[in-house]
């Protein structure tokens, strides 16, 4: 039998899932056996694969690049994994949305800068008005609520959805977890 | 007949049960180990029917019913747990998630909020409306206590504490829909309101709008189990 292929991205998000996935530990081993990461931060691939199988995607939807990328990542995923809050309720990432993106650039870029104030235009993504959530754009298979989800969250759910098991969500983990 | 024999009887989820006149169907339900979700409600304190999480079906009526205010009636077939019923109260958590900024990860009640353990309990994992990330104040005016109406769901409870229970009335209400707001006195800053220092309405809030400053956290949860204990001294004088 050929291995699932497991896609992981890093949108709008502190990477703390993609540490608490780690933090799966020597459980790890076992997942191996069981898929291939074909795209992740965690390996050297550039070009997201045209077909994956699962993909746990973390971050909310911040910039002009983020909404491509979440666009492609559906067209190519089977399942699509909310992986969470930022990427559920767009969680810390939003809390600019109630300002818009005017005075974070200001403040970084401006007042908290020594030298050469300005706003960089080339090689980042422009800013969207508002941060949100990947549902709003694509649609999601799964939700994993949490900041970060444990990751005894990731592996009773992983395990379950390569195994086809049923899985209780609110059961493993909550918004905020 | 004398009042204590003057009892009604119904059925909650085809349970049969009796009950006092006058008394909800919510009381009932509880003495009798039936468990229908609530948020404003809090032992001790009025009913207001503000959050319809306890809403419940009535065989018979078309009108669902807020099971904290409604009262019992002779031979009432009472459902608290149908599938119309979830749906609802999915809506209602999410509407209250979608209408201010409950970023749970950095709350000072996370772990301890009622809302966040509300939404795990109906097995809320992600909000289907569009959030309207709205702006709303922190009134941090007051020497001991912050109000952050970005966690604020309207429940009502700091209220109702504040005039029924400490008798100063110093919170209230004002606006109407989205614009409404806990405010207190005439919409002054808390902190050069008639507030007593009581924080009372600090222990009653379910959420992390109302908090003492520097202390409620992760490690010290809001303890708003002294509301009965109040009444029961109150009774007892």
């Amino acid at each position: 039998m050929s291995k699932v292929k497991l896609a992981t991205v890093w949108l709008d998000g502190c990477s703390g899932c993609h540490m608490s996935f780690l933090d799966m530990d020597e459980r790890l081993l076992e997942l191996a056996e069981l898929v291939d990461v074909v795209y992740s931060p965690l390996v050297d691939v550039k070009e997201y694969p045209e077909e994956v199988d699962i993909a746990l995607v973390e971050g909310a939807v911040a910039t002009v690049a983020d909404e491509e990328k979440i666009r492609k990542i559906r067209a190519h995923t089977r399942t699509l994994i909310a992986m969470g809050d930022c990427a559920i309720t767009s969680n810390v990432p939003g809390m600019r949305n109630a300002i818009g993106p005017e005075p974070v650039l200001q403040r970084a870029y401006f007042e908290n800068a020594s030298a050469q104030q300005q706003i960089p235009t080339e090689g980042l993504p422009k800013l969207l008005r508002t941060v949100r959530p990947i549902q709003d754009f694509v649609k999601v298979d799964v939700y994993l609520p949490g900041c970060p989800p444990s990751a005894e969250t990731f592996h009773t759910a992983l395990t379950a959805l390569l195994t086809g098991e049923p899985m209780d969500i609110p059961a493993l983990t909550r918004f905020g977890a | 007949m004398s009042a204590e024999n003057d009892v009604r009887t119904l059925t909650i989820d085809e349970q049969e049960v009796s009950a006092r006149p006058g008394q909800t169907i919510l009381e009932v339900a509880r003495e009798n180990g039936i468990n229908i979700p609530t948020l404003c409600h809090l032992d001790g304190l009025s009913d207001v029917g503000a959050c319809r999480l306890c809403l419940v079906e009535i065989k018979g009526s078309n009108k669902l019913l807020p099971a904290c205010v409604a009262t019992v009636q002779e031979g009432m077939e009472v459902s608290t747990d149908t599938e119309r019923l979830r749906r609802h109260r999915r809506t209602i958590l999410e509407l209250l998630f979608a209408e201010r900024n409950h970023v749970c990860s950095v709350c000072v009640s996370n772990g301890h909020c009622e809302l966040q353990a509300m939404a795990q309990e109906q097995g809320l994992t992600h909000v289907r409306l569009p959030y309207r990330y709205a702006k709303f104040d922190v009134d941090a005016s007051h020497d001991r206590f912050t109000a952050d109406h970005n966690r604020c769901i309207l429940c009502l409870r700091c209220v109702r504490a504040c005039a029924e229970i400490e008798g100063a009335h110093v919170w209230d209400v004002m606006g109407r829909g989205i614009d409404c707001l806990v405010i207190t006195d005439l919409h002054e800053q808390w902190g050069n309101s008639t507030c007593t220092r009581c924080g009372k309405c600090v222990q009653v809030c379910p959420t992390g709008a109302l908090f003492e400053k520097s202390k409620i956290g992760t490690e010290r949860p809001k303890d708003p189990q002294f509301l009965p204990y109040l009444n029961l001294m109150r009774e007892a004088q």
